[in-house]
């Protein structure tokens, strides 16, 4: 595409377009137009992998974090090792995935899903914390058994909390999916890594700016989720 | 599982380790940026930071800071970074102007985890040990360095041990843009498909990480004397 511009250009028939090598814009809405399609499968594959991240993260992270709060002993080791886990670097943790599952896009679920994983237990055990003792001694006085008491009335209470660590865990992975690049899975971030080696500024930026755009419409997203989940806090807040 | 047994032997080969484009010369490079990046940061961050805390202003700033810096991949910065016209030369600096970009990114995101801890330690300080301060006739800046500073301490260690874990990851990222450092082992890797070599390198990037948070725990530990229960800690964002 690049190379038909250039040689128009030479011919003096056409001005060259702002994505040219020539002017190299970092705006250029012609690039946003004539590339739209790769801007699209980029956003949907960036989207696809942080959310299916998210939710593995969700679903292991609730369970383990029940295993911790019943037995004490386990949530020092529990914590310890998804803290350990949370100190490799990204581009470190990808790598050591690479002999169990290749260099596939599970890789990089499978590792943003680790470190959503253990923002997500400590968010669910500091939401379950924070219901206070009266609370859930009421609920077992009214004859709920564990399993309800959990539901109906711990969970419920441990929202705020809780959606404050998934929207930490939504957004962080937001930013981390782009590392997949390295296996060639990175979404937004496959874009960038050819913009910084071929020097092409406009999809530089474009996918950068999409890239926090994605991060911030997804947190927003979460906190319109909550406000719904969980209306009676609205009146105590303001 | 055959790449595993090529890691190990890339590892124990004792000719990829010296030499100045040897595993201990990256491992050198890395270890000096996220010092010094993190030094910087301090010195940015951290009188800023305390002072704001100390008088209680632009808390709003001090807590979302955080936030706007999780949004942002450090990949992305550090991208912009190196293909913009600036800062300076080509040349600039040892490691050229990815080393300075790198050096730049590493710093600014180092700064959301001191800023904000440093901020709320000062802040929660209980409001009747300030007044019992004052009441005594300390001055406030008496107050801020003999009571605010030292009930700060633990908490402002939490941020900068998190700062550091940090600065680790973003200085690995930085070989994504052709950046110093032991990343470059991953990515050459990678690139090649000596997958064993990247992998090898990986072993030791996520080594070095676990031993500096080691260091940065019992450093923390021996600071802080008792348990601090008052506020939330800032949490990192993985890089």
């Amino acid at each position: 595409m690049r190379v038909t511009l250039l040689a128009a250009n030479a011919l003096g028939t056409q001005e060259p377009s702002c994505y040219s090598r020539l002017v190299n814009d970092w705006i250029c809405g012609q690039y946003l137009s004539d590339r739209s399609d790769e801007l699209l499968h980029a956003t949907t594959q960036h989207l696809t992998i942080t959310l299916l991240s998210v939710a593995a993260g969700l679903v292991i992270a609730f369970p383990l974090a029940l295993v911790a709060r019943r037995w004490g002993r386990l949530e020092s080791s529990v914590l310890g090792i998804s803290t350990g886990l949370y100190t490799i670097p990204s581009l470190a943790l990808f790598p050591l995935l690479v002999p169990f599952t290749g260099l596939t896009a599970t890789t990089v679920v499978v590792g943003l899903a680790l470190y959503a994983l253990t923002v997500l237990v400590r968010a669910f055990l500091e939401g379950l914390r924070s219901v206070p003792d009266d609370v859930r001694e009421s609920a077992t006085g009214l004859g709920y058994s564990r399993a309800k008491r959990l539901l109906r009335i711990e969970l419920p209470l441990a929202l705020p909390v809780i959606m404050a660590g998934l929207r930490v865990a939504t957004v962080s992975t937001v930013a981390l999916t782009t590392v997949g690049s390295l296996v060639g899975h990175g979404g937004l971030g496959n874009l960038i890594s050819d913009g910084v080696f071929t020097n092409f500024r406009a999809e530089l930026l474009a996918a950068c700016v999409l890239c926090v755009l994605l991060a911030v419409v997804l947190d927003l997203v979460l906190v319109v989720a909550q406000r719904l989940l969980t209306p009676w806090t609205r009146t105590v807040a303001s | 599982m055959k790449v595993l047994q090529q890691a190990w032997a890339y590892l124990t080969d004792g000719s990829h380790w010296s030499g100045t484009e040897g595993m201990g010369a990256l491992l050198g490079q890395q270890l000096l940026i996220t010092v010094t990046a993190l030094a910087l940061a301090l010195l940015v961050g951290l009188p800023v930071a305390l002072w704001l805390g100390h008088l209680g202003r632009g808390g709003f700033a001090a807590i979302n800071i955080s936030n706007i810096g999780r949004a942002i991949p450090t990949f992305a910065l550090l991208a912009l970074l190196v293909t913009a016209d600036w800062p300076g030369t080509a040349e600039f600096g040892p490691y050229g102007r990815a080393g300075l970009a790198t050096l730049l990114a590493l710093t600014a995101f180092a700064l959301p985890p001191i800023i904000t801890n440093a901020y709320v330690a000062v802040d929660e300080v209980a409001d009747d040990v300030k007044e019992s301060a004052r009441g005594m006739g300390m001055t406030a800046f008496q107050l801020f360095r003999r009571v605010e500073l030292p009930l700060a301490l633990p908490l402002v260690a939490s941020g900068i041990r998190v700062a550091l874990v940090q600065v680790w990851a973003t200085a690995t990222i930085a070989a994504l843009v052709a950046g110093p450092g032991l990343g470059r082992v991953i990515t050459d890797g990678f690139a090649n498909t000596d997958y064993g070599k990247g992998i090898a390198g990986a072993m030791v990037v996520a080594a070095v990480a676990l031993v500096l948070e080691l260091v940065a725990a019992a450093v923390q530990a021996a600071v802080s004397q008792q348990p601090d229960t008052r506020g939330r800690l800032a949490t990192g964002h993985r890089r």
